[in-house]
């Protein structure tokens, strides 16, 4: 069985002022029909690079360059650009990490909705708004006849993200990418939006990219994970090997920000990884987690530190893992 | 809606009566209408009676209800200079002024609206560069000037289009190209900027991410957004055309308001020019009305505030 999308050797470069900034280097990985794959990471570790990349939408500065991305068993990268507009929003959708300004404030949700079907389907105005309703009410929008007529201001977040999703799924698509979609609301939603689109992604059987920063949430709705750092991989598994053996140790810093139910006590300090992401600018060596790692050694200064493949889906990115892989 | 729109009424309507009165008072400030009246060598009781007869003794405020609740009806008196009802004068001139700026106004938009798109389309290429030089030449040159050169090209040389008049349409092309050219440069500007910024927001991404076409894309809500900043620069350049058209109508010879309006200042007859200046506003003032109505039927969000 083929996957749904397979990503090999991606790279993201973009061309700014200050030099050309690798955003994206060397991330394969592929997603199952009907699987979600977690791509995990603090801000600024290239995923929404990754996210723009499969769905063509870089911005002008990006330029995008892979062995393969294939989609559905088509290339994404040889398609011109009329045809990869047939595919999105049809095929493939995004939702995005701002849901307050993702809505164009001059059309009403209805509109919005309906145009997602048009564009792509022969079909009538009727048929359409009736689409629009079903998924309104799927994504737990009540009154849904009357929303339609809304504008966006005059909804929240999490009601405005709740529609970015009902959008995305109008043509009923085979992949949604979710980039961060609830890093923006109240933490009291996050959990509802998660659980709607696991719900979803059951539900219509589509595969999903779920990004977020989050490793928490992970748990509850991947089936295998990414964790990214400064545009590398640095660890992939399925969610089972993650957990119960993080070998990377910055898989292990972002397990430790993890409340812990029933152990983390109220008030305790979680953990944190200390520093932040460096910018992948220039000429790049060694590992780049290793200004933030406690246990970096000269040696994580070398070149050319390879991903090391222990199984199909587990690999690592570590001369010194802290865990011996026998293991892991 | 509704509130919105009867905020707006209300804030033209006491902006409506500021303007009024200052028209008002820029005629008695003027001087004392009761010795013009009255005439040249005539005596002091002969003023007198000149000023109660006319009501000038009485306070200034009642003065002016009695003046707008004339004018309301649309006697703006005489003009003492011709001894014609001002209010007539006013209608005769008032067309000619009228088609100019309002084919003025759109010829501005059918230059700016199109070039101020492409532009922002495709940002530091050559047609942003085309589109840049109109503009600054827009801006450079004094309308009288590229009237005049518009005259001698295809007036005098071509033997194209009448030089003179407002008898046809084809009178109005070069005044309309004259005055139109000027306002170009402001609107294609912003035109530029907003279509900029708009294609490079959240929901434009977000159109795109739904596989919707470009022209979709550009027109339906990359143009709507970027628009609405312009409406009320429109309005505000059409104000200024039809106020502003003294010099390319006294160059073109079309008998429009700026034309009296230079022949009255000159002749200082100033109740005509009292006349124009309340005109003029209260167009102004309709038009920046009528910019607001147009923007709260493009933005959802105005209409609520
Ligand atoms: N428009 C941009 N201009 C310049 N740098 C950018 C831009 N967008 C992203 N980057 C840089 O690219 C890298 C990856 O960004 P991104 O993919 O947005 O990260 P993430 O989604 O993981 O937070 C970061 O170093 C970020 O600073
Ligand atoms: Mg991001």
């Amino acid at each position: 069985m083929s996957a749904l999308l397979e990503v090999k050797h991606l790279n993201v470069d973009l061309n700014l002022p200050a030099g050309t900034l690798h955003a994206v280097r060397d991330v394969s990985f592929s997603v199952e029909k009907g699987k979600t794959l977690s791509l995990v990471g603090e801000s600024g570790c290239g995923k929404s690079m990754i996210a723009l990349a499969i769905m063509g939408l870089l911005p002008p500065s990006g330029i995008c360059s892979a062995e393969k991305i294939a989609f559905e068993g088509l290339d994404l990268q040889k398609m011109s650009e009329k045809k990869m507009s047939t595919f999105r929003g049809a095929r493939m959708a995004m939702i995005f990490q701002e849901p307050m300004t993702s809505l164009d404030p001059c059309y009403t949700i209805g509109n919005q909705l309906v145009e997602a079907l048009t564009e792509h389907k022969k079909v009538s105005a009727r048929e359409a708004r009736d689409r629009a309703v079903f998924l309104l009410e799927k994504v737990g929008i009540t009154g849904s006849a009357s929303r339609l007529k809304q504008y966006p201001h005059q909804l929240s977040g999490g009601l405005r993200q709740r529609i970015m999703i009902a959008m995305g799924l109008m043509c009923g698509p085979s992949l949604i990418i979710a980039d961060e979609p609830t890093t923006a609301l109240d933490v009291t939603i996050q959990a509802q939006i998660m659980g709607l689109l696991a719900s979803i992604q059951q539900e219509f059987n589509m595969g999903m990219i779920l990004i977020t920063h989050d490793l928490g949430v992970v748990s509850r709705v991947a089936d295998d994970v990414v964790i990214m750092y400064c545009g590398q991989v640095v660890e992939t598994g399925n969610i089972k090997e993650i957990f119960n053996n993080p070998i990377h140790p910055y898989t292990r810093g972002l397990m430790e920000c993890i409340p812990v139910p029933g152990k983390t006590k109220p008030g305790e300090k979680l953990g944190s990884i200390p520093g932040i992401v460096p910018t992948p600018i220039g000429d790049l060596w060694g590992c780049s987690f290793r200004s933030r790692c406690s246990l970096a050694t000269q040696e994580c200064a070398a070149r050319g530190l390879e991903l090391i493949k222990i199984s199909d889906k587990r690999s690592f990115r570590c001369i010194n893992p802290p865990v011996t892989i026998a293991d892991a | 809606m509704l509130i919105y729109t009867l905020k707006r009424l209300g804030l033209a309507m006491i902006v409506m009566v500021t303007v009024s009165l200052i028209s008002f008072m820029l005629l008695r400030v003027s001087g004392d209408p009761a010795i013009s009246l009255a005439g040249e060598g005539a005596s002091n009781e002969e003023i007198e009676f000149v000023r109660i007869q006319y009501g000038f003794d009485r306070p200034l405020i009642i003065q002016y209800f009695e003046w707008a609740g004339r004018a309301l009806h649309g006697d703006l008196g005489d003009s003492p200079y011709l001894n014609q009802p001002v209010a007539q004068m006013l209608r005769e001139r008032m067309g000619v002024t009228v088609i100019l700026g309002v084919s003025a106004l759109s010829f501005a938009m059918i230059l700016s609206i199109p070039l101020g798109m492409l532009a922002a389309i495709r940002p530091n290429t050559w047609i942003d560069r085309v589109a840049l030089s109109i503009s600054v030449m827009g801006q450079a040159m004094p309308s009288f000037w590229f009237g005049l050169i518009l005259i001698i090209f295809f007036g005098v040389h071509l033997r194209w289009l009448p030089i003179s008049g407002s008898d046809t349409w084809r009178h109005f092309v070069m005044p309309t190209i004259a005055l139109g050219y000027y306002a170009t440069p402001a609107i294609m500007r912003l035109v530029r900027s907003g279509m900029i910024e708009v294609l490079a927001s959240d929901h434009i991404r977000t159109a795109r991410a739904k596989g919707l076409r470009w022209p979709r894309i550009l027109f339906k809500h990359t143009l709507r957004n970027a628009i609405i900043p312009v409406v009320a620069v429109a309005a505000v350049q059409l104000g200024f055309m039809l106020g502003g058209s003294i010099v390319i109508e006294s160059i073109f010879a079309l008998n429009g308001l700026g034309n009296l309006a230079w022949v009255s200042i000159s002749r200082s007859d100033l109740p005509v020019v009292q006349a124009i200046v309340l005109f003029l506003s209260t167009t102004y003032i309709i038009l920046t009305f009528l910019a607001d109505l147009l923007n709260a039927f493009l933005d959802p969000r105005i209409r609520s505030t």
